[in-house]
């Protein structure tokens, strides 16, 4: 039995159901992301673990506790917002002592407490100052020790790090896992980011259009997508047009050469035309020994990014974008230029769904 | 040259809204033949029915702004939070004491509240007062709400009260930890318009038959020369006044400033 268990949980608002049989166990301590567009219903299933929306059926319970009809006053949840949401009118010390006094917590344990927090998060010396003395980054370090003072049974994070700039995003994510992972606590985030869910996550849940398309770990969801939906949301994927030679064997041939694929669907049969994805790190500029396939590609546009260099090109009809580490001592190719790139079918996603 | 419009529009305005209380405060000072006095003024503070009826009126002025504050910031609050479609009908019906003259109002609680109804509130000077003060509140309501729902919306209420709520809170603890000061100011505007409503209303103070700050001025200015202007002068002071201690109030408040 999981410590938090959301059991076929469904949300209907007026005629549009928003969350559709959701199940979904969550071991104590664990990182979970749920990781989806807009609208695909992921914030709605945080609403209701944290009571801000009741399930239209189904229930939740955390260690064992039917919490389905508590208020979220009752809940012993902590949750950060994406607006950060400190009170403006209290310090950031006031802040943080906020659920501890509302639980009642002696006034010295609470000042030991937030002196705990504040030194957790790295801020220890803020804590007489108001939340607009602050900048984003440090607003949204106190929101979490805020929710973490009173000891949460569950750690609820919605999008959190999407109003930070960039850099700043990158070192709270890592602080934010850093901690979960001392504290140990059970947490849920909420994020449209896949890069940020795949790097710090236990497992991630990919949802789309109100339903776990997918849940499991993060190289798991990159490396073995399960539906068409999942492969193109999460990372970038080249898809190609492949006709099965030999299903048994699980050989195609891709533009009059072939590839051995594996897991070619059930029921396929030769002749069968199916869409294979590829990641543009299987993708090799050059011919590569040992590579099943090597395409002619004309250069479309070169994306320097520091460390790697992302290349659009075109080959075999179709557009596709490939990765290469970038080195000083060898030039990216130019926009027109004719390449040969190299591919093997064993990296190769068979789409279905 | 669109500068020099600029000032000379600012200092028309100045002039329409300067020269009469120049005026007037220059006619309270002519009391004495000849030379300028504070007689009027004198006059004005040697008169115990003025510190009474002042007393009753601040006294009564303190009892709305309460009531106000108790039934419009849960009532604002509200209807932002959960119920925002409802605006619209709530927005009327708090201006609907601007359109319902104070007269039609009195007489209505006259005929419901008198000596022989289920609820003789008429029948007694506390039962009158209290049927003045919800008289007030009512005569206040469409600047209270509108100060406090312009307040409500310079902060993020539904993310506020879902942080508190996350965080153990009540509705009450939220309403008065969270909510209320952040609106103090709003509030505290909404606190100063019922103050000058109340403190020179007449109709319903002079129609309940109460010792109110209203009637004591129309009476004075019916019977009086140079009184009447000093009462104004003094009237204006003490919203200039009131004015000022809501600036210091905003300028104290850490919080608020960030706002700025």
């Amino acid at each position: 039995m999981s410590y938090l268990n959301l059991s076929h949980l469904e949300k209907v608002f007026g005629q549009n159901r928003v969350v559709k049989d959701f199940t979904l166990g969550i071991d104590k301590g664990e990182f979970i992301s749920l990781l989806g567009p807009s609208g695909c219903g992921k914030t709605t299933v945080l609403r209701m673990v944290a009571g801000f929306e009741a399930p239209t059926s189904g229930a939740i319970t955390i260690d064992g506790q039917d919490v389905t009809g508590l208020k979220p006053n009752n809940r012993a949840i902590g949750m950060m917002f994406q607006a950060y949401a400190l009170f403006p009118n209290l310090t950031v010390a006031e802040n943080v002592a906020f659920g501890l006094k509302v639980k009642g917590v002696a006034r010295d344990e609470r000042a030991a407490r937030v002196e705990e927090m504040l030194a957790l998060i790295g801020l220890p010396e803020m804590g007489a100052r108001f939340p607009f003395q602050l900048s984003g980054g440090q607003q949204q370090r106190v929101a979490l020790a805020r929710a973490l003072a009173p000891r949460p049974r569950v750690l609820l994070l919605d999008e959190p790090l999407s109003a930070l700039d960039a850099k700043v995003r990158v070192s709270l994510r890592n602080e934010i896992r850093a901690i979960q992972k001392d504290l140990g606590i059970t947490t849920i985030f909420v994020t449209h980011d896949q890069e940020e869910a795949m790097s710090i996550s236990d497992r991630i849940v990919v949802m789309n259009a109100g339903i776990a398309d997918q849940v499991g770990a993060p190289f798991e969801i990159y490396n073995r997508p399960t539906t068409r939906f999942v492969a193109n949301f999460v990372g970038t994927l080249n898809t190609f047009d492949v006709s099965v030679e030999d299903p048994g064997l699980g050989r195609v041939s891709l533009a009059g050469q072939p590839l051995t694929v594996p897991g070619l669907p059930d029921g396929a049969r030769k002749g069968d035309v199916l869409p294979i994805a590829l990641r543009p790190e299987a993708l090799r500029l050059g011919q590569l020994p040992g590579a099943e396939a090597v395409l002619p590609a004309v250069i479309e546009d070169v994306h320097f990014m520091g460390s790697v260099i992302r290349l659009t090109a075109r080959a075999a009809g179709a557009q596709l974008s490939m990765d290469t580490f970038n080195r000083a001592d060898q030039p990216p190719p130019v926009p027109g230029q004719t390449v040969e790139i190299s591919l093997s079918g064993r990296d190769a996603i068979v789409l279905r769904g | 040259m669109s500068r020099l419009v600029a000032w000379a529009i600012f200092l028309l305005g100045c002039l329409y809204f300067l020269l009469p209380l120049l005026g007037m405060g220059e006619f309270s000072l002519r009391m004495r033949r000849g030379e300028y006095s504070l007689d009027a003024y004198r006059v004005v503070f040697a008169d115990p029915r003025f510190w009474e009826t002042f007393g009753y009126s601040l006294g009564l002025a303190a009892a709305t702004i309460v009531m106000g504050v108790v039934l419009v910031v849960p009532t604002a609050y509200w209807v932002r939070l959960k119920l925002p479609q409802a605006r619209p009908f709530v927005e009327f019906v708090t201006l609907l004491p601007l359109v319902i003259p104070a007269i039609v109002v009195v007489f209505g609680y006259i005929r419901l509240y008198n000596t022989s109804s289920f609820l003789p509130l008429t029948g007694s000077a506390l039962g009158t007062d209290i049927l003045l003060t919800m008289g007030y509140t009512t005569l206040a309501l469409p600047y209270m709400y509108r100060s406090v729902d312009t307040g409500l919306r310079t902060i993020d209420v539904t993310t506020l009260t879902e942080a508190a709520q996350s965080l153990g809170a009540g509705w009450f603890t939220i309403l008065a930890r969270i909510i209320l000061p952040n609106v103090m100011v709003a509030v505290l505007s909404g606190a100063f318009l019922t103050l000058a409503i109340v403190m020179g209303e007449f109709t319903m103070a002079a129609l309940l038959n109460r010792p109110a700050f209203g009637p004591y001025m129309q009476l004075l200015g019916a019977n009086r020369a140079y009184e009447p202007p000093a009462l104004a002068v003094i009237a204006f002071a003490i919203t200039w006044g009131c004015m000022g201690l809501m600036q210091l109030v905003t300028r104290f408040s850490k919080h608020e400033r960030a706002k700025a």
